[in-house]
């Protein structure tokens, strides 16, 4: 093996095909979530409902906008995002499921947005600063 | 059913060994045990053996058969993987096996090499306790985790770092004595404050420390105690274990870990006692505010209050309710897979008045144990208890 660590952050994420459907969606504005006749929300793939079992699950579009349910500013990240730091991770409502993603308010690259709990937020598909790989991200509302 | 008594614990001094094998940890907190319970190892049924990250840091996957050979044991080994609660839910396994009348002797515990990593690497093998798809690749880290829930904490029922800042003081406090902690000095609630950022709101002194060491207790029978005259006045009364949806985000409260609360109200019920029986408690301290959410969900208090409890002196070596009188994760450290035996080593000695902290708790008869796994997706709770 190797001992310069390249490893680490070369590794390309798996083939996740679930996964990577669901971010295509997101990245064309159809995001959506899983949800069982009872409402609750989950995300791709799933036979039954997460929480009450139920194999009767659709799919439901995302809310427009979202609203920050909590956040953190990382300053000391993983090897995989060794440039994006610091950032500012945040998790999500929309509706009946909620996301977690980077937020972005495209301002200078060496700090991490302003961010506060109860923020309205809108999602969408960036791209990690470190190595291409594409993530979940959030921006200001209507800023889209 | 019957009783499950402590007979031996042992543990290798927790810190930073990155030159020593995970086999030759294990044996060593085996050895250790062995010596304190006057236990034959031949009489030992099984081995049950918490690890998480072996096959990153030392590309060693099937390990129990190496530690049953390191602990010099012939019996069924398995190895158990529950992220930080690996060695929790070890000990859990074993505490059914005897008290089911399965077996007379288990040995349990755990080990976690980690400092032979660098530290950004140690950073991604924590981070994958949680949800690869929807939280690592999110950009998630282990600190980043637990200040999402601080954060929510503080919004939910406020708070402030100073608050957690005493959490840290009071666990580097406690540690000073003990001669297995990682971290024996003091940290002033200011130099706390003004630690650099790990993820906001915590900050490097709001973290647990990078930990190599491991953990073994031998458990036995009342029956087998009995039958060798052994000097085994702690039994373990009561067990119980927690499951939450893993990912932060999917669960319905963002400050509560209701895997605990079920892993508490189990434990508490099996051993026929209340949260208001309990005098003193280790608790899953991987970040200050694991702390406070532990202490809620074991009930020793009310949502929202556990924040101020060691800056209000009640959790302090001197208060009513002393938490962590081993340092905790935060002090102590933290062999991810260790840490769930070492926190019920460590019960063990306060109860039997044989740790440098016992003073602090002399008439002490119910000790709680509380080892998480993850962002509290998992939780295993155990009761302890003064038998005779």
């Amino acid at each position: 093996m190797s001992d310069d660590g390249a490893d680490a952050t070369d590794a390309s994420s798996p083939t996740d095909r679930e996964y990577a459907e669901w971010l295509d969606a997101l990245a064309d504005g159809d995001g959506f979530a899983i949800v069982c006749p009872n409402g609750h929300g989950s995300l791709p793939p799933r036979r039954v409902c997460p929480e009450c079992g139920s194999p009767d699950l659709s799919r439901e579009p995302l809310d427009e906008t979202g609203t920050v349910a909590t956040y953190s500013v990382v300053h000391v990240p993983s090897p995989r995002f060794a440039d994006d730091a610091p950032y500012a991770t945040a998790v999500v409502d929309f509706g009946p499921t909620r996301l977690t993603g980077i937020v972005r308010d495209g301002g200078a690259d060496d700090e991490a947005p302003a961010v506060e709990i109860g923020d309205a937020v809108a999602v969408d598909v960036g791209e990690r600063a470190t190595d291409g790989e594409r993530l979940v991200v959030f921006r200001p509302a209507g800023e889209r | 059913m019957t009783d499950v008594r402590v007979a031996g614990v042992g543990l290798t001094p927790f810190g930073s060994h990155p030159e020593r094998t995970g086999r030759d940890l294990f044996g060593e907190a085996a050895l250790r045990a062995f010596e304190d319970a006057a236990v034959d190892r031949a009489d030992v049924e099984e081995l049950n053996y918490g690890n998480f990250m072996g096959a990153l840091a030392e590309h060693q996957g099937h390990q129990a058969p190496l530690m049953a050979e390191a602990a010099g044991v012939r019996c069924p080994a398995t190895r158990y993987e529950s992220a930080c609660a690996s060695a929790g839910v070890a000990v859990r396994e074993a505490v059914r096996t005897v008290a089911a009348g399965d077996a007379d002797v288990v040995l349990a515990g755990g080990m976690e090499r980690m400092t032979n990593l660098p530290t950004d690497e140690v950073t991604e093998g924590l981070a994958i306790a949680a949800d690869d798809l929807y939280e690592v690749r999110a950009g998630v880290t282990f600190p980043g985790a637990y200040a999402l829930m601080a954060n929510a904490y503080f919004d939910a029922y406020g708070g402030s770092r100073e608050d957690l800042a005493h959490i840290a003081s009071k666990n580097h406090e406690n540690a000073l004595p003990n001669e297995y902690a990682q971290y024996r000095k003091e940290v002033s609630v200011a130099e706390a404050m003004d630690a650099p950022p790990v993820a906001e709101p915590l900050h490097l002194y709001d973290a647990c420390p990078i930990t190599d060491g491991a953990s073994a207790l031998v458990l036995v029978s009342e029956e087998y105690a009995a039958e060798h005259d052994l000097e085994a006045s702690v039994a373990v009364t009561g067990t119980g274990q927690g499951t939450d949806r893993m990912a932060l985000g999917d669960r319905e409260r963002l400050a509560r870990t209701p895997a605990a609360d079920d892993a508490a109200d189990a434990a508490y019920a099996d051993a026929g006692v209340e949260a208001a029986d309990v005098d003193v408690a280790e608790v899953h301290d991987c970040f200050t505010i694991a702390e406070v959410l532990a202490l809620e969900s074991l009930g020793l208090f009310e949502p929202g209050e556990g924040i101020a409890a060691a800056r209000e002196g009640v959790t302090t070596a001197d208060g009513d309710l002393p938490v962590n009188l081993s340092g905790g994760l935060k002090a102590k450290g933290h062999p991810v897979g260790a840490t769930g035996g070492s926190q019920i080593a460590e019960l063990t000695r306060l109860l039997r008045g044989d740790h440098p902290n016992s003073e602090h708790v002399p008439d002490a008869e119910v000790g709680v144990a509380h080892n998480a796994g993850g962002t509290v997706a998992s939780a295993v709770v155990h009761v302890l208890e003064v038998a005779e």
